[in-house]
């Protein structure tokens, strides 16, 4: 009998399988996903923990006897009260008398559900959208470069010593230089070893002694590892990418905002949020409001407190100017800027509006998206309101301004995925 | 009486385990299993593991080896939610029919457990392996692990050179067919494992340089009417009618590659390797129960088992012959262990202790006075069915309070047909047996024939026992899998088996769905 200890074995063995299952699993999710979008009814993104897939494409289907139908005898244990003859009327749920006779593999296909994890989810979720523009300001300052392994070289910390390397060399180094191997050196002393005391033998045993002599001088003439031999892990400092992203969120909070359409900003910001923790390691928000004036608040008063006043969007811009200038340095940080509103302007202000957002803002920031939100009930889309008709006047090719129109709450997913949609997505 | 009197020192004190004190609990246990009980086993690998190792063998169908497939990670997640939200505990050990024996037992198992699943696994089911005769036949033990070995590196090595998608298409379509992929009835013997590889190789050569002749594209004598004569031939020449699905489609299917032929036979034969474990689930659980139960027992009885650890012993093993009624709630038809070591309990009382009844019903049996002879013979002669129907007594009939009821799909109730008195006992006992018949619980399919005239459709049949049909969604997919191997259309017809009377048609595969 043997007994093994498998405990230390690797762990994880069947994580191939379950990747392979995953991704077989992200396959179908993406199917419902475009179905989804396609079927504008996405309710929530944040309520990623939920989702299902549905059994029917992870089935592993068998030819099996139907549940129904037919005649059939059941064995069951612990009769009490019952005689030949007795009827007993059918269980509802049809499946026979206790089901003795369930799948043949015994367990409830229909019912399989994999959970996903939120992060999971959003994985699959966010997988073809890319954020733009990202190549702009990679690699612009090194605050921390990281070191990366390049190759080998002869000098170098005892502690980034290359052994496989090391030996290599020097094995080639002794087959060339024909090291005598131990085994040789064994071999002769073993022969000597055999030898008696006649003539012949004392003399092949001089013979021996003196080629035993000569392998030893040439062994060790020959060091098994030279200071040629010796190789190092060489590395290289490699320019670490930004990873730091600030996000902007810009609201009108006048009274013209209504509470539908501040939702349909927040689910917006939501997304862009998600996104975009999936991208950098670090994400800063910022949320300025604004009517006649602008400000920065907490997301509670955000989102939840209303203000009343007029309507001039660009003093919210020359906030964002503000902080930006002073807090986040455009060579540190990826901003990005997402803008809510009902369109609404004081007419003045136009100009300065746009002149801002041209000349100070857009060079500030990776992507600066415009969401226009309007009432649920009427389709008002068609008709440009100030803001827009403003803003469409900056939008030119390679611009980093996004703009689009939503209504209805399903709407917001779509309008996300079409911004960022991956180039090869928008033009299949 | 005598326990007081033959008491040797207890094998182990309180709950921890450690090697010594298996190996010493081993060696105990092996003297009563071969001392008392005359066991033959294979040798014994026990192997310690971790419980994810053990949701791992769990998500592989127990094997040490196997290939990788995304429903073994389907599997795998599944298990984990229920034992991570503590709606299933995990099995105290997996043991697998080979040889060497491998026994996984779970490190956190105490001493007393350690016992009890090394008197379970490691003999009880190792015995049962090595000597019932369906294992005997149809599997070998001492080179499945290279086998698995062997298909696990083929299968990654055709996903190398294929494309994972191109594999596991195949895959997906094998195991579906996998209940069908089985000799039911011994052939030309020629199960050596171990030659496998070197058959596929050769096999491999054979086919390059064959050209089947069959699948010519080019009609040989134009205009030729169907004789009636040439379906019979035909049918000859394809070995029809035949049950063994896989088997057909790697020896015939006109399109696949050799490595496709060779991924279905690598799951043919892990069905075949899984194919007695079906048909003996009472039989194995049964003797490996019985076999601990005496085990245990004749451990305590001479003082080597604390009492503490004979109690837990007991509360695991009555917890595993728990038989619910059928309208206790957690009822979910009858248990194999309880049945199993039920039947097995009552032999021996039927060889030592027989009542009048049992000498008329067990002439052979009853008061032989070799209780563990006779149990030897059961245990390598028999399988569930046939178990069922030679040794299940009347006295365990009304101990169970067993009784058949027939649900007839065509009547407004379900009536009780015989219960446990004089005049049922027969008839409970040949349902119950027929309940166990692997032949009879899964539908009889066959492929009848081979439209090789027209468009090269693949017919199948199913004879319908009782008018139970197939269930309709999952036969489509079925049959969709079974159409991509076979490359053209396939058609699957129900036709009653008294009757012969045509029931239903399924039909599946490109031309069958433009033709729609």
């Amino acid at each position: 009998m043997n007994i093994i200890d498998r405990r230390l074995n690797p762990k994880g063995k069947s994580l191939t399988n379950r990747q392979r299952f995953l991704r077989r699993a992200r396959r179908h999710i993406q199917d419902a996903m475009r179905d989804v979008v396609r079927g504008r009814g996405i309710a929530d993104v944040a309520d990623g923990e939920k989702i299902s897939i549905p059994a029917d494409d992870l089935r592993e289907p068998v030819f099996h006897h139907a549940r129904e139908g037919g005649v059939r005898d059941y064995v069951l244990p612990g009769n009490k009260e019952y005689l030949r003859g007795d009827r007993i009327p059918r269980p509802e749920s049809g499946g026979g008398g206790g089901g003795s006779e369930g799948s043949p593999d015994g367990e409830g296909e229909d019912d399989f559900r994999f959970m996903l994890t939120k992060e999971e989810f959003l994985d699959i979720f966010l997988e073809d959208l890319e954020l733009p523009d990202l190549i702009k300001k990679k690699v612009q300052k090194l605050e921390s470069p990281a070191y990366a392994r390049a190759g080998f070289s002869v000098t170098g910390t005892p502690a980034s010593l290359s052994l496989v390397r090391t030996m290599r060399n020097s094995l080639s180094r002794r087959i060339a230089l024909q090291r005598p191997s131990l085994r040789q050196v064994q071999a002769l002393e073993d022969e000597i070893e055999k030898l008696g005391d006649s003539p012949a033998d004392q003399k092949r045993r001089a013979e021996l002694e003196a080629e035993l002599e000569k392998l030893g001088r040439k062994r060790r003439g020959i060091p098994f590892i030279d200071p040629i031999d010796v190789r190092y892990h060489r590395f290289e400092p490699v320019p670490k990418p930004i990873t730091k992203a600030v996000m902007f969120c810009l609201m009108d909070v006048s009274g013209s905002m209504n509470e539908h359409m501040k939702d349909l900003a927040k689910r917006f910001f939501m997304l862009l949020y998600v996104f975009l923790t999936r991208r950098y390691r670090h994400v800063d928000i910022v949320f300025i409001r604004h009517t006649h004036e602008a400000s920065e608040v907490d997301e509670q008063t955000f989102f939840y407190s209303t203000d009343t006043g007029g309507t001039v969007v660009s003093t919210a811009l020359a906030e964002m100017k503000k902080i930006a200038r002073e807090r986040y340095s455009s060579s540190e940080w990826n901003i990005y800027a997402a803008q809510a509103s009902d369109g609404d302007n004081s007419s003045g202000d136009n100009a300065r509006a746009a002149e801002l957002l041209e000349k100070e803002i857009l060079p500030l920031c990776q992507h600066f998206a415009y969401v226009e939100v309007g009432p649920e009930d009427r389709d008002w889309t068609s008709r440009d309101t100030e803001l827009w008709s403003t803003y469409k006047t900056l939008r030119k090719p390679g611009s980093v301004l996004a703009m689009r129109k939503v209504r209805r709450r399903n709407e917001i997913f779509p309008v996300f995925h079409d911004l960022f949609a991956r180039e090869q997505r928008v033009a299949s | 009486m005598n326990r007081l009197e033959t008491m040797e020192a207890p094998l182990f004190t309180g709950s921890d385990w450690d090697y010594d004190k298996l190996r010493q609990a081993y060696n105990a246990i092996e003297k009563v299993a071969f001392g008392e009980l005359g066991l033959d086993i294979y040798p014994n690998q026990i192997e310690v593991i971790t419980a994810e190792q053990m949701l791992d063998a769990y998500s592989s169908v127990g094997m040490p080896l196997m290939y990788k497939h995304w429903s073994f990670g389907k599997h795998f997640a599944r298990d984990e939610i229920l034992y991570r939200k503590g709606l299933r505990g995990l099995a105290y050990e997996i043991v697998i029919n080979s040889s060497p024996c491998i026994s996984y037992v779970m490190e956190e198992n105490s001493m007393a457990l350690q016992t009890l699943v090394m008197a379970h696994a490691a003999f009880g089911h190792n015995h049962f392996f090595k000597n019932n005769h369906l294992f005997q036949q149809w599997t070998d033990a001492a080179s499945i692990l290279n086998y698995l070995e062997f298909a696990k590196n083929y299968i990654a090595k055709c996903e190398e050179k294929h494309g994972f998608a191109a594999v596991e298409k195949v895959l997906d379509a094998a195991h579906a067919l996998m209940n069908h992929g089985v000799n039911r009835y011994p052939k030309k013997r020629n199960l050596d494992l171990s030659r496998e590889e070197a058959r596929e190789r050769e096999r491999a050569q054979y086919q390059e340089q064959m050209y089947n002749d069959l699948w010519r594209t080019v009609p040989g004598t134009a205009g030729s009417a169907v004789r009636p004569d040439e379906v019979a031939e035909r049918k000859k020449r394809l070995r029809l009618p035949e049950e063994n699905l896989l088997y057909f489609l790697e020896k015939t299917a006109p399109k696949l590659q050799p490595w496709q032929r060779e991924l279905l036979r690598i799951v043919r034969h892990i069905a075949q390797y899984f194919y007695p474990q079906r048909q003996t689930k009472v039989m194995n659980e049964g003797c490996a129960t019985f076999v601990h139960y005496h085990i245990v027992n004749r451990l305590y009885d001479t003082g080597r088992l604390p009492e503490g650890a004979m109690l837990e012993i007991l509360d695991s093993h009555t917890s595993v012959v728990r038989q619910p009624n059928f309208n206790d709630r957690e009822y979910s038809g009858l248990n194999p262990y309880a049945l199993g070591f039920g039947m097995m309990q009552d032999i021996v009382r039927i060889t030592t202790e027989p009542t009048d009844e049992d000498r008329a019903w067990f002439p052979e049996m009853a008061g032989n006075g070799d209780p563990y002879g006779t149990l030897r013979h059961a245990w390598a002669n028999y399988r569930d069915e046939s178990f069922i129907l030679q040794c299940l007594s009347p006295t365990l009939i009304r101990k169970m309070k067993l009784f058949t009821v027939r649900n007839d799909a065509e009547a407004p109730d379900m009536e009780v047909t015989d219960i446990h008195d004089e005049t049922g006992y027969r008839e409970v006992r040949r349902a119950l047996a027929r309940s166990y018949d692997v032949a009879e619980l899964e539908p009889d399919i066959q492929v009848v024939d081979v439209d090789l005239s027209g468009d090269r459709r693949l017919i199948l049949q199913h004879r319908v026992r009782n008018g139970v049909t197939l269930d309709k969604a999952d036969t489509k997919r079925v049959l969709r899998y079974l159409a991509s191997l076979w490359g053209y259309p396939v058609r699957l017809v129900e036709v009653d088996a008294t009757t012969d009377r045509w029931l239903h048609e399924h039909e599946e595969g490109d031309q069958a769905a433009s033709a729609a």
